[in-house]
């Protein structure tokens, strides 16, 4: 089986009356970093709540690992881990006790060796037996990351991870992140944050106003939506592109003066080398260069204005 | 059975009555001496024996339901509150347990801490009065019936409010009324018939009645309707628990 987690037709409608989900039909490829970006208030965490158990759904099925997240709740929960999106600690107790915790929550027998081992990859090593009350944010941050991860879960979310968090950390994060793929964890991350998708995920999902509108690789999405621009300002306005120069890619701005150029990343060769020889042989000099890439933002802005 | 997680559960709160042991023991024993000093020793010695027993001895087992239903709501009560205040309850409801195994946790650590306090009320009565024990075994069992019914309903009530103020609301205003009215100072039978009557619906007069007669032998009601009683009132609580694991009732959107 392929999809270690699988959404059919999801919805919820809170009590409220307001509807978060829309017949979501999502699957997270076993093994895989899924990042689910969204803006504010897209349904982000009602997803990733509805697959962990803290909110019931309002229609549809989810399978966690094969198992009903209802009906087979047990076998569903215990493979899963959770960081929740908002910092909600203990306040008295310690590091540790607080992961003996979770991972007795989780039916597991204790395994102080295992857990040390979390605090260390945490760097939580020498907070171990501090008060949860006494750590920084970001402390807290890996807390929760460490209570997610002390029952061996196999499939993690990470709803929003990097709020509050430094470029450290991050990168240790991350770091973290791949090295559990490597060993066979599913990882399912939301984030506000653009590159950081781009950086860590295979694949990527857009979710807006409780529909998923797009996933796709991330590499194909890149592919397919990565245009990168040249931007050439000139040193004399041009009052139209030159015959010599057809087949490029090229747009001229309204007052003569800026050649824009656009090209695909990923092609085979991105014609930057032949454009400026010929643009040399026909006289068109140039002051200045900029290149521009559409990143995942742009992608993402553009398709959620698609969709309003 | 998820035993790890019960185990968990009952270790985290255990070790949250630990913290705060200090104030947990030293209340409630300084409220039943200044008690047994008021009634037991002041007025009591200018109220007869009631049944054969010393006024002093008779108000022990009342004194001792006192503390174990006020401490037990409170104990429980907060226990789940508190969770669900800061959020954490988040991992409870995404952990592979069910309402069973949470309710064992949070309910048998409560009921642990006010048998405790029971006990330690009952050895701190033996200082001001001198009494026997007729049935322990009775004892033993209506003071465990009680813990657990009154932890369940302070689960219960933990999880139904959703402020400080209803948290503190419940045990002031019902609870303690019905505790004095149940026959902790006093028989019914020293009542007016009428009230004597009213006083029948009031669950508590049951409690303390069987607990009464485990120690002396005397009660007010027969201790099969207290058993009975007390018995109902736990499987009513366990039904109302089950209810609102089942829909989620202030716990899941
Ligand atoms: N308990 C609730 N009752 C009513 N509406 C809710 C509740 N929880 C969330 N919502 C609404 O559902 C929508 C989706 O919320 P959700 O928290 O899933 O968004 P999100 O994508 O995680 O946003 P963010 O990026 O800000 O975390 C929001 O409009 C929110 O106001
Ligand atoms: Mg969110």
């Amino acid at each position: 089986m392929n999809a270690i987690i699988s959404v059919k037709n999801l919805s919820k409608i809170y009590a409220s009356g307001f509807q978060a989900l829309r017949n979501i039909d999502l699957d997270i490829r076993r093994g895989e970093i899924f990042a689910l970006l969204g803006p504010n208030g897209a349904g982000k965490t009602t997803l990733i709540n509805i697959i962990c158990g803290i909110v019931n759904p309002s229609g549809g099925t989810v399978l966690a690992d094969g198992h009903d997240i209802i009906r087979d709740y047990r076998a569903a929960r215990s493979k899963i881990g959770l960081v929740p999106q908002e910092l909600t600690t203990d306040v008295f107790e310690t590091v540790r006790d607080t992961m003996n915790f979770s991972r007795g929550l989780f039916g597991k027998p204790p395994d102080p060796v295992y857990i040390e081992k979390v605090l260390g990859d945490l760097s939580l090593m020498d907070k171990a037996d501090t008060k949860i009350q006494a750590l920084s944010g970001g402390m807290k941050r890996r807390v929760l990351i460490a209570k997610a991860l002390s029952h061996e879960p196999n499939i993690l979310f990470l709803d929003e991870p990097t709020a509050g968090v430094d470029v450290e950390l991050r990168r240790d994060m991350w770091e973290m992140v791949r090295g559990m793929r490597e060993n066979g964890v599913t990882i399912i991350l939301t984030t506000h944050y653009i590159e950081e998708a781009e950086l860590i995920a295979d694949r990527i999902g857009i979710i807006n106003k409780g529909e998923i509108i797009l996933v796709e690789d991330k590499t194909a999405l890149m592919r397919k939506l990565g245009k990168r621009q040249l931007k050439l300002y000139l040193q004399n306005p041009i009052s139209s592109i030159p015959g010599g120069l057809n087949g490029l890619d090229l747009e001229l701005s309204k007052d003569g003066s800026e050649l824009v150029y656009t090209f695909d990343v990923h092609g085979e060769e991105t014609g930057i080398a032949s454009l400026l020889k010929r643009l040399n042989e026909h006289g068109i000099d140039y002051r200045d260069i900029h290149s521009s890439e559409s990143s995942l933002e742009e992608i993402f802005v553009s398709l959620v204005s698609e969709k309003r | 059975m998820n035993f790890y997680a019960i185990r968990s559960i009952y270790i985290f709160e255990m070790a949250r009555t630990w913290r705060t042991l200090m104030q947990s023991i030293a209340s409630p024993i300084l409220s039943t001496s200044l008690y047994f000093v008021v009634f037991g020793a002041a007025i009591g010695s200018r109220v007869g024996d009631i049944e054969g027993v010393s006024y002093g001895a008779f108000i022990v087992p009342g004194l001792v339901m006192l503390t174990i239903m006020s401490e037990s709501i409170s104990n429980a009560s907060f226990g789940i509150y508190l969770p669900k205040f800061t959020g954490t309850i988040y991992e409870v409801l995404s952990a592979p347990v069910s309402y069973i195994e949470v309710l064992i946790g949070y309910v048998g650590a409560a009921a642990t801490k006010s048998i405790v306090l029971g006990t330690l009320i009952l050895a701190t009565a033996r200082l001001f009065v001198p009494y026997s024990i007729l049935h322990p075994f009775w004892m033993a069992g209506f003071l465990l019936l009680t813990a657990v019914s009154f932890c369940l309903f302070g689960f219960i009530i933990g999880i139904w409010a959703d402020g400080f103020q209803k948290l503190q609301m419940v045990p002031l205003m019902i609870v303690t009324p019905l505790t004095f009215l149940g026959g902790s100072f006093y028989s019914i039978y020293m009542l007016p018939p009428i009230w004597q009557k009213i006083t029948l619906f009031n669950p508590v007069v049951y409690l303390i009645s069987g607990f009464r007669w485990s120690l002396y032998g005397v009660s007010d009601v027969n201790v099969a309707v207290s058993l009975g009683m007390t018995l109902l009132f736990l499987a009513v609580c366990i039904a109302v628990v089950w209810w609102i694991f089942k829909t989620g009732y202030r716990l899941k959107s």
